[in-house]
């Protein structure tokens, strides 16, 4: 099982779910694969499927048409999977707390392993998540 | 016992296998540089491979047993394929008549188990996928057929890979002749095709319909899609090689011509835009069908 285990923290495919984010954590992820940053080197790929996906990573303030949506997707992921808030917004809905349309924050309805602060978090600090992510999984989740 | 161990240890599975995924780091690797990143160590793909194995199977509800039936009938056949191919180059002389239509109904099969699996999902992203994938074997089948019909009459109407490699050795690569570059382009675009990279990563387009014919596949099934993807791309080009560039097939060359021909292919595939479904259909049935008419037409007078 160990082999298992490693293999996985060296091959993670994100799964990029926006539940309501204004774009700006969005660009910043994709700012993670570009020749600057190059998560590939560690062998995390952006994929299109939530049944490929090893990571969930949340971005934007949930809104209320979102949760079943985000539930559903969460339901579809195959299980070990990493679930990632990214931005300030996904992890305690930012400015947004009071908004007449905003629902509850995120991990209020999913279990969110690492959280990632910032307005937009910059590529830095969400490479620095995915390795505490890295270091969760490996203390056997 | 022999033939158990050719199928499943030499030239069949397991050496297949690895080159396959070896060649789909190149892949990669090569993308990267080409993009100015430094791109992912070795190893990657393997570790992708043995990731998925231990990831949870889902089974979209009401999806027929087919769906995790069809997985291995496309990788059964394309390691068969492979098996076939590697002995014929180890071996010419067991070669058995008519091998080179078995591997080319062999090399067929992945694509109808990725549409049988599609299908099977009960996905309408996947279904769209699978619809795409027929097209395009619609499309590419014909100039691959009229490619190889150019080397059967080139050596003499030999349907045996064993004569057409000994053809080759006593009178030369049939790429260094009019028809045989004319089917060597074609079969060169064709291979684009069959292994959906590039150009032609309609049916399987990630940006567009979300990873289209495996979009349900996770854990295990998905592995062994993986897997028939790398053992086409170990077998195709060496197929090429064996039907264009046979002239010297010892070890050195074979690798030195292997990994010519992929640069090729990568490079085709990293500056190009990926074509829309009709435009493929457009395209296949347009220019590499008539050169390879004229191809065929060029051989039958010899040149």
């Amino acid at each position: 099982m160990d082999i298992i285990k490693r293999a996985f923290t060296k091959s993670i495919w994100v799964f990029h779910m926006s539940v309501g984010s204004c774009n700006n954590c969005d660009i910043e992820t994709l700012d993670c694969f570009t020749p600057r940053f190059d998560l590939e080197r560690f062998g995390i790929q952006l994929i299109g499927s939530a049944r490929h996906a090893d990571a969930l990573l949340v971005t934007g303030a949930m809104n209320k048409k979102a949760v079943l949506r985000m539930k559903k997707v969460y339901e579809q992921v195959p299980k070990p999977c990493v679930v990632v808030a990214c931005g300030t917004c996904a992890c305690s809905q930012h400015m947004f707390k009071y908004s007449y349309n905003v629902a509850e924050p995120l991990d209020k309805i999913l279990p969110v392993d690492v959280y990632i602060p910032g307005c937009p978090p910059k590529p830095e600090a969400i490479i620095s998540g995915i390795v505490k992510a890295l270091d969760k999984i490996k203390k056997g989740k | 016992m022999k033939q158990i161990f050719y199928c499943l240890i030499f030239p069949g599975f397991l050496f297949s296998a690895v080159i396959g995924l070896l060649t789909g780091w190149v892949d990669r690797k090569i993308t990267a540089r080409l993009q100015w990143r430094i791109g992912p160590p070795w190893h990657q793909n393997f570790t992708d491979i043995i990731k998925l194995l231990g990831k949870e199977t889902i089974v979209p509800a009401g999806a027929k047993y087919t769906f995790l039936f069809s997985p291995y009938i496309g990788l059964i056949s394309a390691v068969l394929a492979a098996t076939y191919l590697g002995r014929s180059i180890i071996a010419p002389l067991e070669s058995f008549s008519g091998d080179l239509l078995v591997l080319f109904y062999l090399l067929t099969i992945p694509a109808l188990a990725l549409m049988i699996g599609a299908s099977a999902s009960r996905n309408p992203l996947a279904s769209l996928g699978a619809a795409r994938e027929m097209k395009l074997v619609l499309a590419y089948e014909l100039p691959f057929i009229l490619a190889i019909i150019t080397v059967i009459i080139r050596s003499n109407g030999a349907i045996q890979l064993g004569q057409i490699i000994r053809q080759q050795l006593f009178f030369g690569s049939n790429v260094f002749s009019f028809s045989g570059f004319l089917s060597f382009l074609v079969a060169l675009f064709c291979v684009q095709a069959k292994l959906g990279i590039g150009l032609f990563d309609i049916a399987e387009a990630d940006q567009e319909i979300m990873s289209g014919t495996l979009i349900e596949y996770s854990g295990l099934p998905l592995a062994v899609f993986k897997l028939t993807k790398a053992v086409m791309f170990y077998t195709l080009p060496l197929f090429i090689i064996v039907l264009f560039l046979g002239c010297s097939l010892s070890p050195l060359f074979l690798i030195a011509k292997y990994l010519i021909l992929l640069a090729i292919i990568i490079l085709i595939k990293n500056t190009n835009p990926r074509l829309r479904i009709d435009q493929a259909l457009k395209f296949f049935w347009r220019i590499p069908t008539l050169l390879g008419v004229i191809a065929v037409i060029l051989a039958l007078f010899g040149l």
